[in-house]
């Protein structure tokens, strides 16, 4: 388990570097430094400018310098707020994105794992065809369609709960609702798949030849295997999630991180485009090592593989 | 399940096979109906509605649906259907364009890798993975970023007349970027068909015949991956339209005048309160578009590969 976990992390490690290396160069690449699109402002305050933000110096020392940068956690200046740090920015609105993805997430989890459950248990019964249907659906509605029907139905029809903005409870019902729909149909449609194929098995028959009830059948025997594929799932989720947060941010005007990046895409503020990658590519190669010990765990022939 | 009637004829090959299994699963073929239909509104709408996506009535507003304007009007009075159906062309043509890039460039990679095999496989396997380490998403958005100024450099201009102007940068911008990171997935698919292909005696042969290594993969190895390919790019198109829709939606793909179906369903989510059927029948053509690539790919699926788990 420990080896499993050293070859696991020294791997994420080195995807990471290749993740912040590839990015950087990228952006490098793009013409024009980040001050084109301002006014035209004279030179030597243009210069001034370019060396308050290292930007004079040959690419390979700019790249060494942020390398090192980063690793004392200092992710460099955004280029468009003024005097704000991209670590400040990432502080301020990735908690607002975590808690929305959380909810979202203990949303998805809370619905799909029981539907799942109880259809396999039920299987053909209409207590498995109609969730499965109405999942279908969840899965085939993208989020941006989803969301303003939701913020239509819910919100301005019923009036229900609000529909824009971040602060009492009644704001984050609809956007965690429609962040995490997609993933409560989708998992109780896997935890479904799976409780079915490990309700097949021959040590189930034998539980139940034994006389044990059927609770203690689903719940003791069958679902630690029968959740391998939903748990395989959590660390593809979490990237959905970043995506999804995107698009709900800006339906429902959440102050949070998928927000500051699409506005740094628009505005070409590239240390801020550049720290937000790296800092969401910190957290989901972490998530994807976190969902591989679960499963080594859960299971082990996966660490017994590796 | 075989018609003996059938089965006693000249033998048939896989693909006229493949064909009639197709045809007997309802739902996809249901599903493909729909498509052509989409597909030929898109093409042939615009052109019989009268209208242009650009031609404004400004005294006429919003309205709803009516016999003049089927699907309503927006507030500056332009149709509503020939801006779903020509924005429809953009999204389609989206979908099918960086699809065909991401096959061409996914096959090539995969099939190498998985002809090649050991240390290079193995290097050109984990490049994929870091690619895949970030959400395609946000790639895509720093690869826009950074390539439409390179666009617009003045010696850029060749390029950009070639394509059809300043007008299109946006466009060809997209089309490129989705194409060149989509191909992740399609990589490993034909690798995986690869790998198992190459153990088999007929490249064994060819390779004793002295058949360049080039030649093997593309002569004998790809066209064995046809099936598999054929299906992951039908669930690939989807992918790419729904991509494309959500960066449009956030503002970073398509622009006015243009429409696509995610900037035609991004202005009525602005103006749902009011306008409902500004955003309700733009997510209608989408959703039903890509439900029945979704599921036109999993008949496709079943049809092609018979032996495949569902």
């Amino acid at each position: 388990m420990i080896r499993f976990l050293y070859n696991r992390l020294w791997q994420s490690i080195a995807t990471l570097f290749a993740i912040i290396t590839v990015t950087f160069w990228i952006i490098q690449a793009a013409p024009g430094g980040p001050f084109q699109s301002e006014r035209a402002v004279s030179p030597h305050i243009r210069e001034q400018m370019l060396a308050a933000y290292g930007l004079d110096r040959p690419p390979f020392a700019q790249y060494t310098h942020y390398l090192g940068n980063l690793l004392k956690g200092d992710f460099g200046l955004t280029t468009k707020y003024e005097g704000w740090t991209v670590l400040e920015i990432i502080g301020g609105a990735f908690p607002i994105s975590l808690q929305l993805g959380l909810l979202g997430m203990a949303f998805a989890l809370t619905f799909g794992l029981p539907v799942g459950i109880i259809a396999a248990a039920r299987k053909n019964s209409a207590a498995d065809w109609l969730p499965m249907s109405i999942s279908m659906l969840g899965i085939c509605l993208p989020t941006f369609v989803m969301g303003p029907l939701l913020a239509l139905g819910l919100g301005l029809k019923l009036n229900l709960f609000n529909v824009a903005g971040w602060y009492g409870w009644s704001d984050r019902v609809l956007p965690s609702l429609t962040l995490g729909l997609f993933y409560a149909a989708y998992i109780a449609r896997m935890t479904r798949a799976g409780m079915l194929e490990v309700l097949s098995r021959d040590f189930v028959r034998t539980a139940r030849a034994k006389g044990v009830s059927e609770t203690a059948v689903l719940l003791r025997h069958s679902l630690k295997i029968g959740l391998t594929p939903v748990i395989a799932f959590l660390g593809p989720a979490m990237a959905g999630m970043v995506t999804g947060s995107f698009v709900v941010e800006n339906i429902f005007q959440v102050p949070g991180l998928g927000q500051h990046f699409v506005s740094a895409a628009r505005n070409s503020d590239y240390t801020l485009l550049l720290g937000v990658t790296v800092f969401y590519a910190t957290l989901l190669v972490s998530a994807n090592v976190v969902v591989d010990m679960l499963q080594a765990w859960m299971n082990p022939r996966v660490r017994l593989e590796s | 399940m075989t018609d003996p009637h059938l089965a006693s004829n000249s033998p048939r090959s896989p693909w006229r096979e493949a064909w009639r299994r197709l045809r007997q699963n309802r739902l996809a073929v249901s599903c493909g109906g729909i498509l052509i239909a989409i597909v030929l509104a898109c093409l042939i709408g615009p052109l019989v509605t009268g209208q242009t996506i650009e031609t404004q009535n400004l005294d006429l507003g919003a309205t709803s649906p009516s016999a003049q304007h089927w699907l309503g009007t927006d507030p500056l009075g332009r149709d509503l259907l020939t801006r779903i159906l020509s924005g429809g062309r953009v999204s389609l043509a989206v979908g099918l364009t960086a699809t065909l890039v991401s096959l061409l460039i996914g096959v090539a990679y995969g099939a190498t890798s998985g002809f090649l095999g050991g240390r290079a496989d193995a290097i050109m396997m984990r490049i994929v993975e870091i690619l895949y380490a970030l959400p395609f998403i946000i790639l895509v958005i720093i690869l826009i970023v950074v390539l439409e100024p390179v666009f617009k450099l003045p010696r850029m201009a060749w390029l950009v007349s070639l394509f059809g102007g300043e007008g299109q940068i946006k466009l060809v911008v997209l089309f490129m970027v989705i194409g060149a990171i989509e191909w992740l997935t399609m990589a490993r698919v034909v690798r995986a068909q690869v790998m198992t292909l190459r153990q088999q005696d007929f490249v064994s042969a060819a390779l004793a015949l002295g058949v360049p290594k080039w030649k093997i993969i593309l002569r004998h190895l790809v066209p064995n991956c046809l099936g598999p390919v054929i299906v992951y790019s039908t669930l690939t198109i989807p992918a790419v339209m729904l991509l494309e829709a959500v960066l449009s939606f956030l503002g970073l793909g398509v622009q006015a005048p243009f429409a696509s179906w995610g900037s035609l369903i991004q202005e009525g989510a602005d103006n749902m309160e009011t306008r409902p059927w500004m955003l309700v029948f733009p997510a209608l053509f989408f959703s039903s578009t890509l439900f029945c690539l979704n599921f036109l790919g999993d008949g496709l699926r079943d049809a092609l590969d018979p032996k495949a788990e569902r």
